[in-house]
């Protein structure tokens, strides 16, 4: 089966475009209270750059490629699980004992 | 190679997590659970990520062992470290470790950047490739060095706004220097050469990353949050980029919709505080003082803890007014002892949370909520601040540009033009505040010298501790 990605010219395009749309209808109607928990979920969610940088590392050719790649790693596995931990600190305090008012059940 | 199609697989279900995760985070009820959906994307892809080893280029094979156990090392590292500092953080200390995680990830992608064009791989693909690996790899570094000063600036390391003389024309330069390095290599790839001298690359990171420094050492800390937005936009757009070079859909899809949610993000809060995005980066907020303080008319008055709380004890309607100082005193807890006393005699309390209380939007809420403090009774401040004129009493706890009039009139004032809490129309005023120094933009604050305003000096903690035993002794 030969199912290769390769994103090229306008399919780039097309998924640039649909996913900045995605970004920008999912963040458009949130109340103020998660704007900090919310900048903080996305930066978690751009640590995937960590599968990047472990592509990167596995082909070095090189000791510079080496050494780079590793700090790219290292970097990389920071933010996705600082920004995991991080994010889920603050959502931990959304969970229970309100009888607020917008937080009905679902 | 099947290796490939399940990596594809896997990154594909991690897009999806990804987006439904940050679906669910972006409402109060199923916020948690968002998040634990989005790290199973971030599991499931790194494992995936591990399959890349089964297929290496020929020149990375006779390196790959070595590799895979630098690869270990350094996700062991990655993980671990940010893992203990993540939990270990202070609640009031998040956002500049929001800054230092989003810092990383804009150095990954620099770092992804840079083996690209090192290894000749940007350059086989063509210019088109070769273009995003140096924008990516442009504003990766940038948002990695902006970021860490935004991390010092939050942290206290660095106080000073700091700037070189004619510095719009400094960073000028140095953008123009960095493109003109990626237009150049970007002509060697059309050429057909196949790697990029290490040297050309060297100074292009470095003047990079200099810029970085130079855009965000003159933003004064009250803009920092949305500097860090910013940045976390940056971060995503760079992610985006390195994700068209390697090919690989996940990046592609998580960078560009942090890339656009984050900026919708910034412009969200630079309007909170009626600022521009553009004013921010490219103007002098929280610089040096414009002189006109002497103006300010009257006398600031000193009282009582135990007075203030005497006086809310007997009023029938109260309005708090939390800022920074009070999550940096950690007194979130007692003052919420302090309004459930108030509440039992019946006082009505309530909340008023500027848009940028604390250190970013909504960052006053976690630490209220942390306290276990009521939804139903905080209010935005579009919401309460027709009510301060019906409050007998405002209480100001650590906050201070936020409730400066000078907001409202002064039009020579750095914080003139943004939304206030009209903290000053209450009967009566009191501010807690550890001592006589201005504001985070270093304004001098109105509202202080009125005559509806008394000071209570100390920590807003101690404060706290005075006020209850006050109030418990009267009942």
């Amino acid at each position: 089966m030969e199912m290769t990605t390769t994103i090229t010219g306008f399919v780039a395009l097309y998924i640039f475009l649909l996913a900045a749309f995605t970004g920008y209808e999912i963040i458009g109607r949130v109340p103020a209270i998660l704007h900090t928990p919310l900048m903080s979920g996305s930066n978690f969610i751009h640590g995937i750059v960590v599968v990047g940088a472990m592509w990167a590392l596995l082909n070095a050719g090189s000791t510079l490629e080496q050494v780079i790649g590793f700090v790219g790693v290292l970097l990389g596995a920071g933010n996705a699980a600082g920004g995991y931990v991080v994010t889920e600190r603050m959502l931990e305090m959304f969970k229970p004992t309100n009888k607020a008012s917008g937080a009905d059940k679902e | 190679m099947f290796s490939t199609f399940l990596i594809d697989a896997a990154y594909f279900v991690a897009a999806f997590l990804f987006l439904y995760g940050l679906k669910r985070m972006a409402s109060p009820v199923t916020a948690r659970s968002g998040i634990v959906v989005a790290g199973g994307g971030m599991v499931l892809a790194v494992a995936a990520a591990f399959l890349y080893g089964f297929d290496v280029s020929a020149r990375a094979e006779p390196y790959l062992t070595t590799n895979v156990i630098l690869l270990v090392i350094a996700l062991g590292l990655g993980i671990g470290w940010a893992w203990i500092s993540g939990k270990r953080v202070a609640m009031t200390d998040m956002p500049q470790m929001v800054a230092l995680y989003n810092g990383m990830g804009g150095g990954a992608a620099a770092a992804i950047a840079a083996t690209e064009l090192l290894s000749g791989n940007a350059l086989a693909h063509g210019p088109v490739v070769t273009v995003l690996a140096i924008l990516g790899g442009l504003i990766g570094a940038v948002a990695l060095s902006g970021s860490l000063i935004a991390w010092a600036k939050l942290d206290g390391r660095m106080n000073k706004a700091w700037r070189l003389p004619k510095h719009q024309y400094v960073n000028a330069a140095l953008l123009c220097g960095a493109l003109f390095i990626g237009a150049v290599v970007t002509v060697m790839a059309v050429v057909g050469a196949e790697e990029t001298p290490i040297l050309l690359i060297l100074v292009f990171f470095a003047v990079a990353l200099a810029l970085g420094v130079l855009l965000t050492t003159p933003i004064g800390g009250a803009d920092m949050p949305v500097v860090i937005s910013l940045y976390n936009a940056f971060t995503g757009l760079a992610v985006a980029f390195e994700g068209f070079v390697l090919q690989n859909p996940a990046m592609i899809i998580a960078g560009t919709v942090v890339g656009s949610a984050g900026t919708l993000l910034t412009l969200m809060m630079a309007k909170a505080m009626n600022r521009q995005v553009s004013n921010i980066i490219f103007s002098d907020f929280g610089g040096e003082d414009d002189g006109s303080d002497g103006e300010i008319q009257g006398t600031m008055k000193a009282c009582d803890a135990s007075d203030a709380a005497i006086s809310m004890f007997y009023a029938n309607k109260v309005i708090i007014v939390p800022g920074y100082g009070l999550a940096v005193a950690q007194a979130q807890h007692k003052l919420y002892e302090f309004v459930k006393l108030l509440q039992k005699q019946g006082v009505e309390v309530s909340f008023a949370i500027h848009p940028v209380a604390g250190r970013m939007p909504g960052h006053m809420n976690v630490l209220l909520a942390e306290a276990g403090v009521p939804y139903d009774i905080i209010h935005d401040l579009e919401d309460i601040n027709e009510e301060f004129a019906q409050a007998d009493v405002a209480i100001v706890l650590g906050a201070n540009d936020v409730v400066n009039p000078a907001a409202r009139t002064r039009k020579s004032s750095p914080i003139y033009g943004m939304p206030i809490l009209n903290v000053d129309q209450a009967r009566q005023a009191y501010v807690v505040k550890r001592g006589q120094g201005k504001g985070y933009s270093g304004v001098e604050n109105e509202l202080f010298f009125l005559d509806n305003t008394s000071m209570v000096y100390g920590d807003a903690q101690k404060v706290m501790v005075q006020m209850i035993e006050a109030v418990k002794s009267l009942g």
